[in-house]
């Protein structure tokens, strides 16, 4: 449902930071893309949302060359986008957010089901504003809220698992499952993480802004955490690489 | 009361003919309607425009419409307004204003009022401001608030000009008594060539008062705004002002705060935040589907909220 074909994207001075990454998600998968900071991890997932245009190659979706579409365009084709650092509103309101990402009017319920769903107690939030009083993990969970009441193809989640320290991990892992088995869609997860690492169906290496390994997860994954991490230039590596 | 005068109620007060309870219509510097409740006198001046809303001691939950319209170009209202808020009351007073003017004469509405606040009082005042019609004459509204807040009360004012109001210059003056408080939420939108100024001045009298004043704006165009806060605190007291704007376009926005302590406990913060709105917010709304102007448009609907 996903294909890129050797996007590459080299910024105004000179750096490559995306090097000929060519893979495919299928559809219902979940594919975890992985490797060490600055790798492209993020800006490969900001080149799939329509946020950075790739220097040259192709992105198909559902079989459509969307590689010059908009941000807009893509959201509507069905491409979901949880930001690493989620963004503040003044005067938005959780409520509103997640009208939003539905595309429609939620009821009560349905609204208070999503924020249920990450840990968050819908009638102490859903009115909140999403603003500076919200805390890093708060926040954190309603992105995620807000990608579940978007219900679209394809769901990319960039490090969800950062800053969410108070709920429980599980409940994290419950979502992807959940998104899995509900949504007829693929999910993109960026992580570090082993336990997400984990539940993936294919996990993509990228590290100098290259695709340095990719297979199921039986097959990369002994590589990644055998100690030496041969991906991360043989740094010890132990849950993660931070 | 004419069509205009409907027109500009629904927008300024959401009224659709009379209100219920107590109320006075101004119309182009006359009366067009008015009615006293059993707890709420409203009563005309003798010695100039404008009239005195005398609310009972202990009254509770009562809405008192006090709105204002200026219909056609030409007219240049001078209106005294005074509300007098007996003890332990508990209202809300929608007031507002809208001006209107289709011709090349300026269209005006200065409103004065004063509010006196007797202990443990409650009161919410709402006012909404708006300019329509096509003419070349300017849309021009001047309110000036002087508020004496007595002990244990509480005024919270909440202000909004939209559209269509070609300048505007907001005096609000308090002084505040132990244990009392006023808020102030203004919401301004500013476009074309407009210039709204607003100028707060709260002497924090008594100890333990306190102040809050946050203003939201947005300037688009060329339009203009200034926002001058000042809080005196003269006794152990806790006072807050915050100016949060959008600035787009051409549109320019400065925030000028002084606060004063005059005691070695007053707590007084001052916040001010100018700028465009950030290109992550409209990335991130763009990423639920919204276009560029839909995202633009919604991010400052929530932010005047």
């Amino acid at each position: 449902m996903l294909e890129l074909k050797n996007i590459s994207l080299t910024v105004e001075d000179g750096a490559e930071l995306l090097n000929d990454v060519s893979f495919t998600v299928d559809d219902g998968k979940l594919v975890v893309i992985t490797g060490p900071n600055g790798g492209g991890k993020s800006t490969l997932a900001k080149v799939i949302a329509g946020i950075i245009q790739p220097s040259s190659g192709q992105i198909l979706f559902d079989g459509v060359d969307i590689t010059n579409k908009s941000i807009t365009e893509r959201a509507k084709m069905g491409v979901s986008f949880a930001f690493q650092q989620p963004v503040r509103f003044k005067g938005l309101t959780v409520r509103e957010l997640l009208h939003l990402a539905a595309g429609e009017q939620l009821t009560d319920e349905q609204a208070s089901t999503y924020l249920c769903e990450v840990g968050l107690c819908a009638s102490e939030y859903i009115d909140r504003e999403v603003n500076g009083s919200l805390s890093g993990g708060e926040i954190k969970r309603i992105e995620i809220a807000m990608i579940m009441a978007r219900r679209t193809r394809l769901s990319i989640f960039d490090e969800p698992e950062a800053g969410i320290d108070l709920w429980s991990f599980n409940n994290l892992i419950d979502v992807f499952h959940k998104l899995r088995r509900e949504l007829k869609g693929s999910l993109m997860i960026i992580s570090h993480q082993e336990r997400i690492l984990d539940v993936a169906d294919r996990i993509i290496v990228l590290a100098d802004g290259k695709v340095a390994a990719q297979g199921s997860k039986n097959h990369v994954l002994p590589e990644l955490l055998g100690g030496k991490c041969k991906f991360c230039c043989g740094q010890e590596c132990v849950n993660d690489h931070e | 009361m004419n069509e205009i005068t409907k027109s500009l109620l629904a927008m300024i007060a959401d009224l659709k003919g009379e209100p219920d309870g107590a109320y006075n219509i101004r119309e182009d510097s006359g009366c067009a309607g008015r009615q006293s409740t059993a707890n709420v006198d409203i009563v005309p001046k003798k010695d100039k425009p404008g009239i005195d809303i005398i609310v009972k001691p202990g009254t509770k939950g009562e809405k008192i419409y006090i709105p204002a319209c200026v219909t056609h170009s030409g007219v240049n209202d001078l209106v005294y307004n005074d509300f007098i808020i007996g003890e332990d009351a508990d209202v809300t007073i929608i007031a507002g204003c809208g001006v209107h003017s289709e011709g090349e004469e300026d269209a005006v509405h200065n409103g004065i009022h004063s509010f006196s606040v007797a202990k443990n009082a409650r009161v919410r005042y709402v006012e909404k401001h708006v300019g329509t019609g096509k003419g070349t004459g300017k849309r021009l509204i001047n309110p000036q608030t002087y508020i004496v807040l007595d002990e244990g009360s509480y005024l919270e004012m909440d202000t909004m000009q939209i559209k269509g109001v070609d300048s505007t210059k907001r005096i609000t003056k308090a002084a505040v008594a132990a244990g009392a408080k006023v808020v102030v939420k203004e919401k301004l939108m500013t476009h074309g060539e407009q210039y709204a100024e607003t100028a707060f001045t709260v002497d924090l009298n008594g100890e333990g008062s306190g102040a809050d004043l946050v203003s939201r704006s947005v300037a688009r165009d060329h339009s203009r705004q200034l926002f001058r806060s000042c809080i005196n605190g003269n006794v152990a007291c806790t006072g807050h002002s915050e100016c949060d704007a959008i600035i787009m376009d051409q549109g320019v926005v400065s925030a000028i705060p002084e606060l004063t302590a005059n005691h070695v406990d007053a707590a007084l913060i001052h916040e001010a935040a100018i700028g465009k709105i950030a290109g992550e917010q409209l990335i991130k709304l763009m990423t639920l589907g919204l276009t560029p102007e839909e995202a633009e448009a919604k991010i400052i609907e929530g932010f005047l909220k």
